[in-house]
């Protein structure tokens, strides 16, 4: 009976840690975008392979595991665009034990959906997006983000 | 006061807007790879010039070099060499030094400029910010003004799935007197390695 519920416990892990990565389509960031489930939702872009984004990920993953409640945070991985496999994002994930909720983005074409993330962006990595999930006002940040600055532009914004 | 300064002290660079389609842009004369200085008022007799921002560190610079490559043998003897220029700072990003850049470009026997853009004034007054960041140059008379802005193409994983080559379209129409119908696109890349202030 234990090694049952062992069993169980180990499926159940399985699927909570497969939950926190998914390939998406640009429909389905957007609607993620969209989405209001919190006061502040902050959406970062990012790839394993970007160093300025690499070193940034700690700040997002503090607001992840300090104020849940009132912050959501999505890291979304364009790992896809230059490589189909997206193994190094999954084995990335859990070297880092990255808590935040990841996609990765499954779209070629930049050109056609650049803009209709944010027409401020020029496609560089890092960026990031603030939004507040209540008045749907938004903060685009092109760039990789300072010590501190983050909590200045969560201020800002609600 | 105080804290305000802080704040603006943290972003180094300032993005400019930098050249837009149609302007007319400075020239500059900057070290190759062989040590010559280049300059672009060198290309006057060119119909134009492919401008690349381009970098040795970079996965989608990676991704794009034989395609660089390609872009300089098929319309270089047509009036359209390419030109690349490595924006970044070596300090930042030690595989974009100098010497690295020799290194690459011999071994992949360049046979255009790849310029160090050591004081980064030129892929700021162009408005770079990614690399590779093409910007296609056509020229009038002793100037040489902007038709095109952006990527080289809409499928950086392989050449031969892109069905939008966009560096192409645009000297393709030039070359025959046609308007660049895609004038401005936009790719995800690298950011360009700014100094800090």
């Amino acid at each position: 009976m234990s090694k049952l519920v062992f069993i169980a416990a180990v499926f159940i892990s399985q699927i909570c840690v497969a939950q926190k990565a998914r390939i998406v389509k640009l429909p389905e960031l957007q609607r993620v975008i969209s989405q209001a489930t919190h006061d502040v939702h902050i959406i970062n872009f990012w790839a394993t392979w970007c160093a300025p984004c690499v070193k940034e990920l700690p700040f997002f993953e503090n607001l992840t595991r300090e104020r849940k409640n009132d912050i959501k945070v999505t890291l979304v991985s364009l790992d896809l665009d230059l490589d189909p496999n997206p193994e190094k994002v999954y084995k990335f994930i859990a070297r880092k034990n990255l808590q935040s909720e990841v996609l990765l983005l499954d779209e070629q074409d930049p050109n056609s959906w650049i803009d209709r993330i944010d027409p401020q962006w020029n496609g560089a990595l890092p960026a990031t997006i603030i939004l507040n999930g209540r008045t749907g006002k938004r903060i685009f940040i092109g760039r990789s983000l300072e010590e501190g600055e983050l909590e200045q532009y969560i201020s800002q914004i609600q | 006061m105080l804290a305000f300064a802080g704040l603006v002290g943290l972003a180094a660079h300032t993005a400019t807007p930098g050249y837009q389609i149609g302007q007319r842009v400075a020239d500059f004369r900057l070290k190759n790879f062989d040590g010559k200085i280049v300059s672009l008022s060198d290309y006057k007799t060119a119909k134009g010039v492919i401008l690349i921002f381009d970098c040795n560190t970079c996965p989608y610079s990676k991704a794009y070099n034989d395609r660089i490559i390609s872009l300089h043998k098929s319309y270089a003897s047509r009036g359209f060499p390419v030109v690349t220029i490595n924006p970044n700072d070596g300090q930042q990003s030690p595989g974009d030094s100098f010497e690295k850049m020799v290194a690459k470009a011999k071994s992949k026997n360049y046979n255009f400029p790849y310029l160090l853009d050591e004081t980064q004034q030129v892929a700021t007054a162009f408005g770079a910010t990614n690399t590779p960041h093409v910007f296609v140059l056509r020229r009038e008379g002793d100037d040489f003004v902007v038709a095109y802005i952006g990527a080289i193409d809409n499928n950086s994983r392989n050449a031969e799935d892109a069905d939008k080559k966009y560096v192409e379209d645009a000297v393709n129409a030039l070359l025959s007197g046609k308007p660049v119908t895609v004038e401005k696109t936009k790719a995800v890349g690298c950011g360009i390695k700014w100094k800090d202030a």
